[in-house]
């Protein structure tokens, strides 16, 4: 028997789907044209008016927003309410070291709340759940979000954050944690470290939902018969909120994308063309009903692939694949966005050539990261321990750049191939 | 004195010092002495060798990072406590080593040292004052 968070929405006929996002898409272009002047120039360079926007159907009119209007629109350029009507940031890693900062109105976190709910129900959540939260909590959105989702179902909810494996393992035993939240590589980790205390006799886990990074169908049986679980999918960006933009249901079969609140296209990511139903290519969403951060026609640079084909678990809502790649060069390690020009940004500052390579693996099911740069005239000393103190320094400002650990590995000068053309700076040996 | 050690940076990973060898080799240099101070990821080679000024324009040439570090080689006695006295001078003198390394060339009964220390003008003069037999290049074979 399926359960929904929200019934009359989650299953709501696709007519009434298509109401609600006309209705709300022509009161957000409104709201948008109103109050944030960055998008109103947009808009106005293309000879565009809210009256041109009368519907679903209109929407291709409208201009992208990507990483770099962000960036130059850093802090409140693309700000949608007064800040005194704001009550939360959450922020994610952009290009070239700026953050992304994506402010919320209650208005907003309640949404962003309901959306985690009804991903946390669609895995078999009630309010008989302990759920324990293991993504990271503070500035990062996963910890939150599932934190608020799971408040509202009415679960008892353990905010982990992430790490500290012995304290999780003790938790999840001692209170009888049904289903985890964490991402995929944690999940898999808690999963070899079980085995490893002989716990799994004393492991209530049913579900788990997991996401902020990419997982294959390969890592998801692992998953399942490590913990004894079934393992479901959830997507989001900060930029649109955080996780719950869209989760997997039973069918496990792509996310149910919350069609209420995100409006998805599909686009050619070369020319922005709007592509059919069933085209591989970049997504891109439209808030229809965020206050604070109103993103319209928000370009992720995931490709997937959109579905509207009927789904056993009678949810009408479209379904999104995995993302099956990216249309930038943005990596996610361990769930954090990672862009080469961020390192490019910390080696210049260092002095060291700009000449490295970036070697992203997965080992034990945790992503490890590993910066190749060449060791120049400038940084060498006769002194090893000299190099060394200059390695310690880079280590930390990559550190302090990406927020997450990078192994610094000093090549011969001239050693970092420098092919024809284009420059091969990332090497991702993880098979996903 | 006046004795310049050549310190080169290498990644730690096999072929590496062949390389650099070989390229010394096509080209005549005669290594008098090798260092190696190590990590997992590199390592910096230090070496004296016939004609720096030569095998560091080689070196560069052959796009190796290098430097050139002044050092000291002092001759002590070829046998059971010949260097000790040394280092216990340098102890007294509160002075550190931050390296020290000896060179292939024998002399009739004495064994070549070569030092890095700091402060090169005191270490002279604590030399001598302990009577401290100082290399000089010809001895050793440097242009």
């Amino acid at each position: 028997m399926p359960n929904y968070y929200q019934p009359e929405i989650e299953t709501a006929s696709r007519e009434q789907i298509l109401a609600w996002q006309n209705e709300r898409l022509v009161k957000q272009v409104q709201h948008v044209w109103d109050n944030v002047p960055y998008y109103r120039a947009k808009m106005e360079e293309r000879g565009l008016t809210p009256a041109d926007i009368q519907s679903v159907e209109d929407l291709h009119k409208l201009p992208f927003l990507t990483k770099a209007d962000l960036r130059d629109a850093y802090p409140y350029g693309l700000l949608g309410k007064p800040l005194s009507e704001c009550v939360r940031i959450q922020s994610t890693s952009g290009t070239t070291g700026r953050r992304v900062v994506a402010f919320y109105t209650q208005h907003d976190i309640d949404l962003w709340e309901d959306c985690c709910a009804r991903a946390i129900v669609a895995a078999g959540g009630t309010k008989e759940d302990v759920v324990q939260v293991a993504y990271g909590y503070g500035l990062f959105t996963g910890g939150p979000g599932l934190n608020g989702g799971s408040h509202r179902v009415g679960c008892l909810t353990l905010p982990m954050s992430s790490g500290n494996t012995e304290r999780q393992l003790q938790f999840m035993t001692d209170l009888e944690t049904t289903i985890l939240c964490c991402t995929p590589s944690y999940a898999a980790y808690l999963g070899e470290s079980i085995a490893e205390a002989g716990l799994r006799d004393k492991i209530k886990l049913k579900a788990g939902i997991f996401g902020a990074e990419a997982w294959s169908e390969e890592m998801r049986r692992d998953i399942e018969q490590s913990l004894g679980i079934k393992a479901y999918d959830i997507y989001g960006l900060t930029e649109t909120s955080g996780p719950g933009v869209a989760y997997e249901c039973s069918e496990q079969s792509g996310m149910h994308i919350n069609e209420d609140h995100f409006l998805a296209e599909i686009i050619d990511p070369d020319t922005g063309e709007v592509l059919p139903e069933g085209s591989k290519g970049e997504l891109v969403f439209t808030a229809l009903t965020k206050e604070a951060f109103p993103l319209l026609r928000y370009r992720t640079r995931d490709i997937c692939v959109l579905t509207r084909k009927p789904c056993s678990c009678g949810r009408t809502h479209v379904k999104m694949s995995k993302p099956m790649g990216r249309s930038d060069d943005m990596l996610i390690i361990k769930g954090v966005n990672v862009f080469p020009s961020q390192i490019e940004t910390v080696l210049l500052e260092q002095g060291y050539p700009a000449n490295y390579q970036i070697i992203v693996d997965r080992v034990n099911h945790s992503d490890t990261l590993e910066v190749m740069v060449e060791m120049s005239p400038e940084k060498f000393s006769d002194s090893l321990a000299d190099i060394h103190e200059e390695e310690k320094k880079l280590v930390a400002a990559l550190k302090t750049m990406l927020g997450i650990y990078a192994k610094v590995r000093i090549v011969s000068p001239k050693s970092i191939t420098r092919s024809e053309g284009k420059a091969v700076r990332i090497i991702d040996k993880r098979k996903i | 004195m006046n004795i310049h050690q050549i310190s080169i940076f290498l990644e730690n990973r096999a072929g590496q010092l062949a390389q650099v060898t070989r390229v010394l080799a096509d080209h005549g240099i005669d290594m008098r002495a090798i260092s190696i101070a190590e990590t997992s990821d590199y390592g910096v080679l230090r070496m004296i060798v016939d004609d720096a000024e030569k095998a560091t324009a080689i070196l560069l040439e052959n796009g190796y990072i290098l430097s050139m570090t002044p050092v000291t080689v002092i001759a002590v006695p070829d046998q059971a406590g010949g260097l000790a006295p040394v280092l216990e001078a340098l102890a007294e003198g509160n002075m550190d080593v931050e390296y020290m390394y000896s060179l292939f060339t024998h002399k009739e009964g004495m064994a070549y040292m070569v030092f890095r220390i700091a402060d090169e003008e005191k270490f002279a003069e604590l030399l001598a004052a302990h009577g401290v037999i100082l290399a000089d290049k010809e001895e050793l074979g440097l242009k």
